[in-house]
């Protein structure tokens, strides 16, 4: 097999539909075309029809009745309406939130907002592995907390929060009633690991097709009915459609991606869970034996198994991407033309600058190959030894200086 | 981004990359940038101290492309050059030389700087200053004169 360049390894940001999922969607815009609201003829009920089976289809996959389902646009309204929803809605029970310092801005920046109009907020920060444990949780609550949003994994790390944990704690420590309500961003999670909103004691999960295979544009909120029935104030009005909670005409291609992508991920997922972890261990291991001084960011093993985040000191990022243009990554560092502000998240992580500043995250997907792998760890570790062999900071290092005790000029 | 022609060249064969004894009295060095901006630039010079010629001319540079490529042409140009003539190279020139685009300027800037610093290391070290460098174009004119 030849390899064609470039290489996509940045899953995270997004995944290439699967041809299954296409195949699924594709009568559904031209033959079977109907408004899944219309009542009245033939062409509405088969679109309702296909709406309920997907909904089935995700219901399925994170461990939740469909009923309990609500279309949105993707994560980021999901994110917006689970956050902005509860604290309209339960502000007269307390005006605290409780999330964490490197979540998503999807979920940082209605946060923010809220807490300009008077909600507090306690904002979490991750032990050195980028974990939020259940622990740090527990110690932040107050009786006027309202609302915990923690995300399952790190868009950036792959690490995974102690969900369970955190909804296991919530049931035991307070009643039905009382319990502030538990949101997670399970964005980069389901489809990947096996999710039980019942059992994990979820109240409030955003998903996204479009990391799973499916298409852009769709996505939803599972929003628990029983024990507790959490309420919600809708951001968008209009035509009343998902039980109040989101009104607009539903996109019933993508939800029949959705459901379709779902249900080829709860199938594949054992397999495939294998598969990734087996090629990340290869370029983990490749890269690390050849350049030492790589470090791999993030927790060792409680990490998604596509995800590698890996930074690479003494060399800076933005030359470093120059190097592998032809591997779709992501950088770690905003290095782009105006901003040479490290990632948030791996400054929460405690890491200093000269090492934010070179981290590459690699997405590894479900047509990653071998190959593909290979042909990365060559041409990673050859273009960092090229850029080593040009860094007076490695020079310095290896000649026993500490870096930070260099009195540096001005720029 | 996409770089200029002249600046991947430089990249990928950068020129004189190297090290130089920064204690040899004929050797000037000048270290500029800082880490946490990015970028960190070195350069020296190799000087005959008979002539006032930069007979070597060597660089290492944590930064990006742009960064490296400027400082891999600082190198070349240096060569041959007198202390006087080397000092009168302009960032503008590097920028121009290597179709820098606005945001990449500060890297010139930054090479222009370890120029000076490698020239003033030099003069340092036999007891002369950036000023000399004038005097000694006083009487070049007036040899010439």
């Amino acid at each position: 097999m030849s390899l064609t360049l470039p290489i996509y390894l940045d899953h995270n940001a997004t995944t290439p539909c699967d041809p299954r999922v296409v195949e699924a969607m594709l009568p559904y815009f031209t033959q079977k075309f109907g408004n899944a609201a219309s009542r009245n003829h033939r062409f509405g009920w088969e679109a309702e029809e296909a709406v309920e089976y997907a909904r089935e289809q995700v219901a399925t996959l994170i461990g939740c009745t469909s009923k309990e389902i609500v279309w949105t646009s993707g994560s980021t309204e999901s994110n917006n309406l689970a956050i902005k929803g509860v604290a309209d809605m339960y502000q007269r029970q307390g005006k605290h939130i409780i999330t964490a310092i490197h979540e998503h801005k999807a979920v940082l920046d209605p946060v923010k907002r809220l807490q300009k109009q008077g909600f507090e907020v306690t904002w979490l920060e991750p032990n050195s592995d980028g974990i939020i444990t259940a622990a740090a949780v527990e110690a932040a609550l107050r009786p006027d907390t309202i609302l915990v949003s923690i995300m399952w994994a790190n868009n950036e790390l792959g690490t995974i929060n102690e969900v369970p944990e955190i909804g296991r704690m919530l049931q035991s420590k307070f009643d039905e009633k009382s319990k502030p309500i538990f949101h997670t961003d399970a964005t980069q999670w389901v489809g990947k690991m096996p999710t039980d909103v019942e059992r994990d004691g979820v109240d409030l999960l955003s998903c996204t097709a479009h990391k799973m295979y499916g298409p852009k544009g769709i996505g939803c909120l599972y929003v628990r009915r029983r024990r507790p029935r959490v309420r919600l104030t809708p951001i968008i009005d209009g035509g009343g459609h998902e039980r109040g909670m989101r009104s607009g005409t539903l996109n019933v291609t993508g939800i029949i991606g959705m459901g379709k992508a779902c249900e080829i991920a709860g199938q594949e997922m054992d397999s495939e869970q294998q598969r990734l972890l087996k090629l990340r261990t290869r370029l983990e291991e490749g890269i690390t034996a050849k350049l030492p001084m790589a470090v791999i960011n993030g927790h060792r093993t409680k990490r998604l198994p596509g995800t590698a985040n890996i930074s690479f000191p003494y060399v800076e990022g933005e030359s470093m991407m120059m190097a592998i243009k032809e591997i779709a990554v992501s950088s770690g560092s905003a290095c782009t033309s105006a901003s040479l502000e490290p990632s948030y998240v791996l400054k929460a992580l405690g890491l200093g600058d000269e090492i934010a500043h070179s981290s590459i995250r690699f997405g590894l997907g479900r047509f990653t190959t071998q190959e593909e792998i290979d042909y990365t760890i060559d041409k990673v570790v050859k273009n960092v030894q090229h850029l080593l062999d040009m860094s007076p900071l490695w020079e310095m290092v290896q000649e026993g200086i500490d870096l930070s005790k260099i009195q540096w000029g001005a720029h | 981004m996409a770089y200029s022609d002249k600046v991947v060249d430089h990249y990928e064969n950068p020129r004189n990359v190297g090290t130089m004894d920064k204690s040899d009295p004929n050797v000037g060095t000048g270290v500029v940038g800082a880490p946490e901006c990015g970028d960190v630039m070195r350069l020296q010079i190799k000087v005959n101290p008979q002539t006032g010629v930069i007979e070597d001319a060597k660089f290492k540079t944590f930064g990006c492309g742009s960064a490296i490529a400027s400082s891999s042409l600082a190198t070349e140009w240096l060569k041959g050059k007198t202390l006087h003539d080397a000092n009168e190279i302009k960032n503008t020139d590097i920028v121009q030389e290597l179709a820098l685009p606005p945001v990449k300027i500060h890297c010139s800037v930054l090479a222009e700087d370890a120029i000076k610093h490698a020239i003033e290391d030099y003069l340092e070290k036999h007891g002369k200053t950036m000023e000399s460098l004038h005097e000694h174009e006083h009487d070049h004119q007036d040899a010439k004169a």
